[in-house]
């Protein structure tokens, strides 16, 4: 079932035993070469893609703890949820990030401190809200140094979810940094800069949240 | 900088609001995606590494074995990942997620009431060769029903997640089955309104591939965007 919430709801959209689209006997047009369409990511991605964090049965690819080693005072959490249009928090969503190290260095090489570059949380992985689940994703990494070219410390953020036909790619900055002569800030409108700031919350923590729709909708890039 | 007419190819992808698609209606972004003109950095064209794959992971029908096979129709899903200029994409991650042969996805909130196989998990990965090529073996996933509609069923159907260069070669996709008769009345398969687009995401029977005395298979390229070019940059070449 990918949308309990509709289960009950009724037929806007009935389309029982009518022919639903203008199909034209579409099945038999040839596919044409190109780039494959996106789908949505559905709300059962967590046993394929974050099994470890919902305790099924298969190791993890890459899991939201990207520092590999102890590194003490440097680790950070990153947490936050993710908003629909009604301001509900969505508990089936995919956030992946991939970040510089401390010194602005990816990691697209194999690495003695273990540090990965990469993560992924579903924001289901702490169990249902019946349960004291909060929706909350939640990353334990370090903080990214300047890649270079004026660029503030920052992460990308990729984002889906069900309800999401394309993911969305965000940038996380960080409100103590400098954020003034960062190339990519610069493009984007002021009003809507404050939605790509991560808080300082304290003790290594900073809250980045989503807003899919409405007056704080986060910025997206196209990329 | 990198070369910027790389990137999603937004004209032949679902518009993010298909009214069709219910779940769209509060979680699509309703402003567009903010077009950079310069500014990026490495990010856009590295790939994550990624840890060697296990011995089954491949084999949907070993990896989630417990006392036995797995019910089903066996089958085979292959075939290549390549660029938008057809060009083979190595060392691309690719995930896969499915119901199993009778519909039921093993998610602990999933609810049709349909049996659970328990020999079969219904997730594997493999990472594609140098001629992109990538190869899984799996259970022929059924159909389920859902909540968007009145009689609303999902056509047949395995989840693919695809990393590849770079962000520009992130993809979520599904694949489909040829001659499935839901295919018609599916809003997310439909949401590529262009047939001969929305078709790239409809598997390929192949007689010369399909093992005699043994599985079906499907043939399935995936096609992602070009990667972007490295952007130029002082230091920091890796860790
Ligand atoms: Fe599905």
């Amino acid at each position: 079932m990918a949308d309990k919430t509709l289960s009950n709801a009724m037929d806007i959209n009935d389309r029982g035993g009518k022919h639903p689209f203008e199909y034209e006997d579409g099945q038999r047009v040839e596919a044409s070469f190109g780039v494959t369409p996106s789908q949505t990511v559905g709300p059962f991605f967590a046993y394929g893609l974050t099994p470890g964090a919902y305790g099924y049965p298969l190791k993890d690819i890459h899991s939201s703890n990207l520092t590999g080693a102890d590194r003490g005072k440097t680790t950070i959490t990153l947490e936050g949820q993710v908003f629909d249009g009604d301001g509900a928090s969505v508990h089936d969503a995919l956030v992946e990030i991939i970040q510089a190290d401390e010194t602005g260095c990816y990691a697209d090489s194999p690495r003695n401190d273990g540090f990965s570059g990469y993560g992924r949380c579903g924001t289901g992985s702490n169990g249902p809200a019946e349960h004291g689940g909060d929706t909350r994703f939640s990353f334990v990494t370090i903080k990214p140094g300047s890649t270079g070219n004026g660029a503030a410390p920052f992460l990308t953020m990729i984002v889906t979810m069900r309800g999401l036909l394309n993911h969305c790619i965000t940038r996380v900055y960080f409100e103590e940094d400098d954020l003034s002569s960062d190339p990519v800030l610069a493009q984007v409108p002021e009003n809507r800069l404050h939605t790509l700031v991560a808080r300082n919350v304290g003790t290594g923590r900073y809250r980045f949240d989503i807003h899919m729709q409405g007056e704080n909708e986060t910025v997206f890039f196209d990329l | 900088m990198g070369d910027l007419s790389k990137g999603r190819a937004w004209s032949q992808m679902p518009s993010q609001a298909f009214k069709d698609y219910r779940s769209t209606q509060k979680r699509a972004p309703t402003q567009a995606p903010v077009k950079l003109d310069g500014g990026w950095d490495r990010s856009i064209s590295l790939s994550p590494v990624w840890p060697k794959t296990g011995e089954h992971d491949a084999n949907l029908t070993a990896n989630g074995r417990i006392n036995g096979d797995p019910i089903g129709e066996r089958i085979i899903v292959e075939g290549r990942i390549l660029d938008d200029k057809g060009r083979p994409v190595p060392n691309a991650l690719i995930e896969i997620w499915q119901a199993n042969a009778a519909g039921r996805y093993v998610h602990r909130e999933e609810i049709h009431p349909a049996p659970i196989d328990p020999n079969f998990l219904g997730a594997g990965r493999c990472i594609s060769d140098a001629d992109g090529y990538y190869r899984f073996i799996t259970i022929k996933p059924g159909s389920y029903p859902w909540g968007n509609h009145r009689n609303a069923w999902r056509p047949a159907h395995i989840h693919f997640s695809i990393f590849g260069a770079g962000l520009a070669q992130r993809l979520v996709t599904q694949m489909y089955f040829p001659g499935d008769p839901t295919l018609p009345y599916d809003p997310i398969f439909n949401s590529t309104t262009d047939a001969a687009i929305r078709n790239r995401m409809v598997s390929r029977f192949s007689m010369e591939d399909t093992v005699p005395q043994w599985a079906h298979c499907y043939k399935f390229d995936i096609v992602v965007a070009g990667a972007y070019a490295t952007p130029f940059e002082e230091g920091h070449s890796h860790g």
